[in-house]
């Protein structure tokens, strides 16, 4: 039998999205921004918006998703993204516009951008993908990074009475009234792959309504490279101490601020 | 329908961005260009033309927000006053790196820093030298009436899109708040997203199937890449500088000295032009209209036809005059006159500047 009698419609079971190619991603085996790409691009194709879609890379280890991603795509100073997806909605209302972000690009440097762009309410999906780290700058402090853990600029671990706290940013975002759905999500097990993909499509689909109302969807996810570790290991260490302060679940939904550990 | 209207600078400006079709405007209030995002606000075109009309959060947003909606092949713009410019340099750099057609405009006050918020016009060095990292060039109109802030509006945009790179509007705070005669254009409708599409097939508008995606970037990490996308910039703006000089010139004919000016140093200059003559003093005006490119041919012609100097009287510690020198190349003595800090020179202080220089 040839290749071409086996690939048949009815035989394929699983077949990559269309929307992402066949270049090798650039980032570490283990990591969970290639699978993000993946959740991402599938939900895009299958609710069929893959031509009025615009995406906005960051400055981060992400920063060449546009070169995975077969989809019209600009990418951002950094931190900006924001506010190139604000001004791309307001004169494409129709399209469907989302940002793809790190903690350092979402949380710390274009905090101001991230903040004013949901407070405007603006019709987005911003994706925030919090793996406690600078991954790509080669694993310093992170606005998210947790207390006492070490990288290469706490050397003695994070000491929150010269550094800061830990930002929970997602937390912050839900209090804007014009803030539609926020929830807290991973990609470091198949059930979570899952959920989070519920999560980007229906974000996607409170977009198509072309309503006033941003979603925010957080990623914890991983950084083996930087946290070095095993990819293994790096989602056991996520699972035992990022899931404590940062508590995976929907924290807003159409509006309403849902039941929340860490807010009450 | 073209109109006759008394109007401050800065009005004429917005109201010059709305009749050209403009379709988004993102800004920050600053003095001394409050009344572009004012203007624009009360006139809301959202409602007649479509025109978004958006005040963001800070200067750096806005600069962002235009890329966006210029990577997406839409007519924006921003304005700003010299501290929030500054603040959009990254932006810039950015966008003269993606190379998108915007407008910027920098209505000029005093510094360094918070400075005054008189006029100035010392942010030359930042328009036409870079400002942003990296090298670029801006395509630089410096208005010097009420009735070129509004005509610069539409050339502005109509040289960003021809060439695919930022042009900016350098005037000051005195071209932006004074009040003069001003003929409006007719208006231009806005272009319609058929249009867009077909004018910049290049813009992030949504990938069709079976379509090359298109990507709006300034990353070009391989450093062969880079240098080739450089060349192509440094070509573009060689084509930019042959073609797009624009200046005037007045009683030069005959000159043997003449002043360089633009903006309100060339209105104080025309005056100071006139009492010069008046006595004996054969002095003619060359008033850039373009900043980048620069008149540098016109500065040549001028030597050849017996100038024996230039004087540069400017807003500022002495900057344009650099390129006046440049220009000249040692064929023609050159000096700079000016005051600084949002002091306006006045005629007979020009006056008496161009009697010691002439001798
Ligand atoms: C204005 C500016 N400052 C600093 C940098 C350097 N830089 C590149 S990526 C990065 C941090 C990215 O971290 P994050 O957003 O968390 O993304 P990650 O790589 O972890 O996915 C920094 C500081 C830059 N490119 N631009
Ligand atoms: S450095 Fe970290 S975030 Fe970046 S690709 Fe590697 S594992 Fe992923
Ligand atoms: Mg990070």
């Amino acid at each position: 039998m040839e290749l071409e009698d086996i690939i048949k419609d009815e035989n394929i079971v699983f077949k990559k999205t269309k929307l992402l190619n066949d270049k090798p991603l650039s980032y570490c085996p283990g990591c969970g921004h290639g699978t993000v790409h993946r959740i991402l691009m599938e939900t895009i194709e299958e609710l069929g918006i893959d031509e009025e879609t615009i995406g906005i890379a960051p400055v981060g280890c992400a920063v060449m998703a546009y070169e995975f991603m077969e989809i019209d795509m600009q990418e951002a100073a950094h931190g900006r993204a924001p506010a190139l997806a604000t001004g791309i909605k307001r004169v494409y209302p129709n399209k469907y516009v989302f940002t793809y972000q790190g903690d350092g690009d979402l949380a710390a440097i274009g905090t101001a951008e991230t903040m004013h762009c949901c407070n405007r309410g603006e019709n987005i999906l911003i994706i925030f993908i919090n793996n406690g780290i600078y991954g790509m700058t080669g694993g310093q402090m992170a606005p998210t990074t947790l207390e006492g853990a070490k990288t290469s600029t706490s050397p003695y671990g994070r000491d929150v009475s010269t550094m800061g706290y830990p930002i929970r940013i997602t937390e912050l975002i839900a209090q804007l009234p014009a803030v539609r759905y926020v929830t807290r999500q991973s990609v470091h097990t198949p059930a979570a792959v899952r959920k989070a993909k519920a999560a980007i499509r229906k974000a996607f689909e409170y977009q198509s309504e072309g309503k006033q109302g941003t979603c925010f969807i957080e990623f914890l996810s991983n950084c083996n490279s930087g946290w070095k570790m095993t990819p293994a290991q790096a989602n056991k260490w996520m699972e035992e101490n990022t899931f404590k302060y940062y508590v995976p679940g929907d924290i807003k939904d159409n509006f309403k601020l849902l039941k929340n550990p860490i807010i009450e | 329908m073209s109109e006759l209207r008394l109007m401050k600078g800065n009005e004429a400006l917005a109201e010059a961005a709305i009749r050209a079709g403009v379709d988004a405007y993102y800004g920050y209030p600053i003095t001394p260009q409050s009344e572009v995002m004012e203007y624009l606000m009360k006139a809301n075109p959202e409602k007649t033309t479509g025109m978004v009309v958006l005040q963001a959060e800070s200067e750096v947003a806005s600069i962002n927000m235009v890329y966006g909606a210029a990577g997406a092949g839409k007519m924006a713009m921003t304005s700003s006053s010299s501290p929030g410019v500054s603040l959009m340099q990254e932006g810039i750099s950015y966008i003269a790196g993606a190379e998108l057609p915007c407008v910027v405009v920098n209505v000029v006050r005093g510094g360094p820093g918070l400075g005054t918020i008189q006029p100035s016009q010392a942010d030359y060095f930042q328009t036409v030298k870079g400002g942003g990292h990296g090298d670029y060039k801006l395509i630089t109109l410096a208005p010097a009436s009420v009735q070129e802030m509004a005509d610069f509006m539409k050339l502005a945009f109509d040289l960003a899109f021809k060439y695919r790179n930022p042009a900016m509007i350098l005037s000051d705070g005195a071209i932006g708040q004074m009040m003069e005669k001003v003929e409006l254009f007719d208006p231009v409708p806005r272009r319609t997203d058929e249009k867009v599409a077909e004018q910049c097939p290049w813009a992030t508008t949504g990938r069709k199937r079976g379509t090359q995606k298109r990507v709006i970037t300034s990353l070009r990490l391989v450093a062969s890449v880079q240098e080739e996308f450089n060349i192509k910039l440094q070509n573009k703006y060689k084509e930019i500088q042959e073609k797009e000089v624009r200046s005037e010139m007045l009683q030069c004919d005959d000159a043997e000295f003449v002043i360089v000016a633009y903006g309100s140093s060339a209105r104080t200059s025309m005056k100071a032009v006139q009492i010069a003559r008046e006595h004996g003093l054969k002095v003619g005006l060359l008033r850039p209209q373009t900043l980048w490119p620069f008149p540098s041919k016109q500065i040549e012609t001028l030597i050849n036809n017996g100038v024996k100097g230039f004087l540069s009287v400017e807003m500022s510690a002495g900057q344009m005059v650099e390129d006046v020198k440049l220009a000249a190349n040692g064929g023609a003595k050159v000096e700079h006159y000016g005051r600084m800090g949002g002091v306006i020179a006045s005629p007979s202080d020009i006056y008496e500047a161009l009697k010691k220089f002439a001798k």
